[in-house]
């Protein structure tokens, strides 16, 4: 049997201040697999993928997951401003010592991937915040990352700069198939992504429901107004008002 | 369409529903609101200052306050006395170039270590602010005592001058990089040397700027200053300013302050131009959603 991509095994997390973040979550994620994490604010989300990157470490429990060209896209774009859009999107290349002709050719795939063509010598000041996270996507892609870990990146903008960067996610994942493991407080958002929906409850956090999604890839937009996909949302959303009541 | 340097308002309400003379006509409501204000108040201050000299002055006390005209004929266009202003400026220029750059070197050297370990910039940061706080004045005779009155003495006192801005704002650069950006270079192994490289140094760079603005003013003034206490050695043009104050030579001592403020004025103008050249294309406001 084959090891999954990334795989917590009873993983907690007490900060130094004593703060429990995360309380026995154990789950895997396997390549081709889009798992999403759903929670309300400060329950420990973010240090979940903190851990599985390896920013942080855990107090307890066992992790495994290969971090040598691991993607994280952060819940802000963090552009570097003094780097053009198409230098930005090199950025990783070039530290990982990758020459200059082969991180000109990622980045350039990368930039077309997420349809930004036009904007390679913009700098991040003149784009708007639906640009800034696919500059950052782009970023992440060039490594082609086995395992991509999302922190909430489409919190800060518009519902419809989100909706439209869901299904660009979605179509990035349906082409690459890695592990994708997302972390989000919307509902409709993590079921139209994912194959799989785990619900966590406040601090400290615990995964306390897992929902399997059943609609085949890929998905299409008005899959959102599809019966079975309000149900599932809606199951989803009473899981979560039960982990928090 | 007329010549787009020039504008003629006839031409302008004629072609009135064309796009041209209405950019025309903004340059010319911009050109008015940038630089007419300033044009006035310097107006109104000339004119002050004729009213202090012949009016407020009687022709006995003249000389304390001598009218524009005279300052100009006496101070500037007397290529004697011009001269040796420009002799005593270039002197001071010197001194304060190398109290500059001296000073942009171990700040930089200061503030790039201690942004590198938390301890170091605790061990540090106390005595940049104790030789801030100590009024130059007070340090200026010490400095003549244990170094001379020579060259490096003045350049000394550039540089204790001018060190803090240059540390401070450099520091406080080097720190402003983003978490989250510090976590991608994390994330991706950076060493710490690729991390001051690409993330901490140009992340440093429009306060590095705003800091050298500060600091090429201060030197100057550092300049000035040291060569107006030790009063010997090779004349700047602080030595100058203490000579007309002493001899009463009003005309040109107001040329030496226009001279030595000119001088301030253009290091300024020099680094504001620099930042511009290369970081204005990136640095500023997000423009955001």
């Amino acid at each position: 049997m084959s090891q999954p991509a990334l795989s917590f095994r009873n993983v907690s997390m007490t900060f130094p201040d004593g703060t429990r973040a995360l309380s026995d979550v154990s789950f895997d994620v396997d390549r081709g697999e889009f798992v999403t994490i759903v929670g309300p604010s400060g329950c420990g989300k973010s240090t979940l993928l903190k851990i599985a990157s390896g920013l942080l470490n855990a107090s307890a429990g066992d992790i495994t997951v290969d971090r040598d060209r691991i993607g994280y896209v952060f819940q802000d774009a963090t552009l570097l401003p003094w780097r053009t859009v198409r230098r930005n999107v090199e950025l990783l290349a070039e530290l990982h010592g990758i020459d200059k002709a082969e991180r000109a050719s990622l980045a350039q795939t990368a930039v077309e991937l997420v349809g930004l063509q036009g904007f390679e010598n913009h700098f991040p000041r003149s784009l708007s915040g639906g640009m800034k996270m696919r500059a950052s996507l782009a970023r992440t892609l060039t490594l082609k990352p086995p395992v991509f870990l999302f922190d909430e990146p489409f919190g800060a903008v518009d519902e419809i700069t989100r909706e439209r960067l869901n299904e660009e996610t979605l179509r990035l994942f349906e082409q690459e198939r890695f592990a994708g493991l997302f972390i989000t407080h919307s509902i409709s958002e993590a079921v139209f992504l994912s194959t799989k929906v785990y619900v966590m409850s406040a601090r400290p956090g615990r995964l306390v429901a897992s929902f399997d999604v059943p609609f085949e890839y890929p998905r299409r937009p008005d899959l959102r107004f599809d019966a079975r996909f309000a149900e599932l949302c809606g199951q989803v959303s009473l899981a979560l008002r039960g982990a928090h009541s | 369409m007329s010549d787009p340097t020039t504008f003629d308002p006839v031409e302008a309400i004629i072609a009135d529903a064309g796009q041209m003379p209405e950019a025309k006509s903004s340059r010319r409501s911009t050109f008015a609101a940038v630089v007419l204000p300033p044009l006035a108040v310097g107006a109104a201050i000339v004119g002050l200052w004729y009213f202090t000299s012949y009016v407020l002055l009687d022709p006995k006390r003249r000389f304390l306050l001598q009218p524009p005209h005279e300052v100009w004929s006496v101070g500037f266009a007397d290529w004697d006395n011009f001269s040796t202003m420009l002799e005593g400026m270039w002197s001071s220029s010197k001194v304060a170039f190398w109290g500059l750059l001296i000073a942009i070197l171990l700040g930089f050297v200061l503030a790039i270590v201690m942004s590198q370990a938390k301890v170091v910039e605790r061990a540090i940061f106390p005595y940049a602010v104790v030789l801030q706080a100590i009024p130059i004045l007070a340090i200026v005779p010490l400095i003549g005592f244990w170094f001379g009155y020579g060259f490096s003495s003045r350049v000394l006192v550039c540089v204790i001058i001018a060190l803090f801005p240059i540390v401070v704002n450099t520091l406080f650069g080097l720190l402003s990089a983003e978490q989250g950006m510090h976590d991608l270079f994390t994330l991706h192994k950076a060493s710490r040397l690729t991390r001051l490289r690409r993330l901490m140094f140009p992340a440093a760079l429009p306060a590095v700027f705003a800091g050298l603005r500060i600091s090429a003013g201060l030197s100057v003034i550092g300049a000035i200053v040291g060569d107006f206490f030790f009063g010997q050695g090779e004349v700047g043009i602080g030595q100058l300013l203490k000579r007309y104050a002493n001899r009463l030579e009003g005309e040109q001592l107001f040329a030496s302050v226009i001279l030595s403020s000119a001088l301030g004025v253009s290091v300024f103008l020099f680094f504001g131009w620099l930042s511009g050249r290369l970081i204005g294309k990136w640095a500023g406001e997000s423009r955001g959603n």
